[in-house]
């Protein structure tokens, strides 16, 4: 579903973030990604959303060049995956109703089915009290919270995460791989990045190892060893 | 589709200028500033319009005859200076209107009057008062006054004089002068609309540099580019709306204030009633300006930030 043939990213001499990258994500899989910070993580994750540029290399998503499509093209793709942060990015001048509800409106999707569906997603992620309030009025566990029900809200074929539980205490921490899990379960592939080993070890799935731009390690059933 | 995704920009845009209130107050604020510069621009232009025409008016060329001169003579004169391309209009004042003027102004003058009685004839002579077109046609006149054939009729003199040269050196600097209103004015309004566009524009693209995050995570879910700038262009024409509504109302009583101000020194133009009069014009002006200059600002804005 996605591969990456020997993807690079240079911004300098000094500052590689990927070198010769190769890597294969299948459908319905639930990925790991860990690593220290500026291991090239959230690098990885951009390049999926064409976010980034490869400096060397192709990114394909479905056996397509995800860097030569046309913008059209490349947001009917970014509407098939959904996005989590750590820092959330929710609109902040809209409520957490209308969060879910612009992604839903971006794809197109009629008013009835939003007006259906946001309640329906926020009640699945805890949230069905908070329907009205604002990204400001929200703890950092109730906004990822919204931001999953963002991600999800459209049925995507791919969740990425990245960093989500970073921002969180463990308890929230837990919880939203729980929710990942679930969601997971439900046929979706999960990419997460993190370096959080106690979530790693929790979701015990394939999990891939980048250190300095490089995949150094790949286990099927991994653990987080750093 | 269509429908429903421009209801829902229309709709988002709203919300935006409604809950942003402060951003978009001094939006508003800094965009009626430049309405106003465009607003008064105009009015100078129209008081300095009607000043110069007011003073254009002012100038003439009378044509003194000899109090001999033939009446027929005169009027064959001022026939054939109707007949100039130049002249805009000649008025014939007779010797015995010149006489029944100048008893009128000296009415309360028994000596001149009394002078005049014992004269036992009528002294003064016809006068044509010429007015041009323009007033650097006024040489051109003079050239035709000061020919023979027209100064002589049968080798008697008619003309007495002409007072062209008199006026000359005033005719010639109000000619600069009015050269140079026009071109200055010209400039003055481009600078000044050149420069209050330019602070509304950079007001706005901090309004939307503050957002520049929000546009970010909006592609991230695949919203697509008009879907993204539609809210905010809703939001700068709303700011042009209001902005414009703003300054016509603070038109009103300004033009109203500078009518008494300015009565005896421009005398001729009231601002006020020309606002009034021209009300629907300006009311286009202003609200297009102000709704285009909000417009465009938004939308090359945020194009700068839409590049993932």
């Amino acid at each position: 579903m996605i591969y990456f043939d020997k993807v690079s990213k240079i911004y300098n001499a000094n500052s590689i973030a990927l070198k010769d990258v190769t890597v294969t994500i299948e459908h319905k899989e639930f990925v790991s990604i860990v690593g220290h910070s500026g291991a090239g993580k959230t690098t990885l994750l951009k390049m999926i959303l064409a976010e980034e540029r490869p400096t060397k290399g192709v990114v394909y998503f479905d056996s397509q060049n995800i860097h030569k499509l046309r913008p059209k093209m490349m947001n009917t793709i970014r509407r098939k995956i959904g996005t989590i942060f750590q820092d959330f990015k929710l609109l902040p001048n809209k409520t957490a109703f209308e969060n879910i509800a612009f992604a839903m409106e971006v794809a197109g999707r009629p008013d009835e089915e939003i007006s259906a569906d946001v309640p329906h997603v926020l009640e699945l992620v805890g949230l069905g009290n908070k329907m009205e309030s604002f990204p400001g009025e929200l703890s950092g566990g109730e906004k990822q919270r919204v931001a999953i029900a963002r991600a999800i809200v459209n049925h995507p074929d791919i969740i990425m995460a990245d960093e989500p539980t970073g921002n969180l205490d463990p308890v929230n921490a837990f919880e939203i791989i729980h929710i990942l899990k679930k969601i997971h379960d439900l046929g979706t592939t999960v990419i997460l990045t993190t370096h959080n080993k106690g979530v790693v070890d929790s979701v015990g799935k394939r999990v891939i190892t980048m250190e300095d731009g490089k995949i150094t390690r790949d286990d099927k059933h991994g653990k987080y060893s750093l | 589709m269509f429908l429903t995704n421009v209801k829902r920009i229309l709709r988002s845009g709203l919300m935006n200028f409604w809950r942003n209130s402060f951003v978009s107050l001094s939006s508003i604020l800094i965009m009626s500033v430049t309405l106003l510069v465009i607003g008064c621009v105009i009015f100078t232009g129209v008081t300095l319009k009607a000043s110069l025409a007011e003073l254009e008016k002012k100038v003439d060329i009378n044509v003194y005859f000899m109090d001999t001169a033939p009446e027929s003579d005169v009027l064959e004169i001022k026939k054939s200076l109707e007949a100039l391309p130049e002249v805009l209009a000649v008025e014939y004042i007779s010797r015995e209107q010149a006489i029944a003027d100048f008893k009128e102004r000296h009415k309360d003058d028994q000596l001149t009057l009394q002078a005049l009685e014992e004269l036992g004839k009528n002294p003064l002579g016809a006068t044509l008062n010429i007015k041009a077109k323009e007033p650097s046609q006024y040489a051109g006149i003079d050239k035709f006054l000061s020919g023979d054939s027209v100064i002589y009729k049968n080798g008697v003199r008619v003309i007495d004089e002409t007072n062209f040269n008199d006026n000359k050196t005033a005719i010639e600097r109000l000619n600069k002068i009015m050269d140079s209103a026009r071109k200055l004015g010209l400039v003055i309004t481009l600078v000044l609309t050149l420069l209050s566009v330019l602070i509304t524009f950079n007001t706005i693209r901090l309004t939307i540099f503050v957002s520049r995050e929000e546009i970010q995570v909006m592609q991230l879910v695949g919203a697509s580019y008009k879907f993204i700038r539609g809210p905010f262009v809703v939001c700068g024409v709303l700011y042009g709306l209001v902005a414009g509504v703003i300054t016509l109302i603070i038109f009103y009583p300004v033009t109203f204030w500078v009518r008494d101000a300015t009565a005896d020194f421009f005398g001729t133009i009231n601002l006020f009633d020309y606002y009034l009069a021209n009300f629907s014009q300006m009311f286009f002006i202003v609200i297009g300006a102000g709704v285009l200059i909000g417009a465009l600002s938004s939308y090359l804005a945020v194009r700068r930030y839409l590049r993932l």
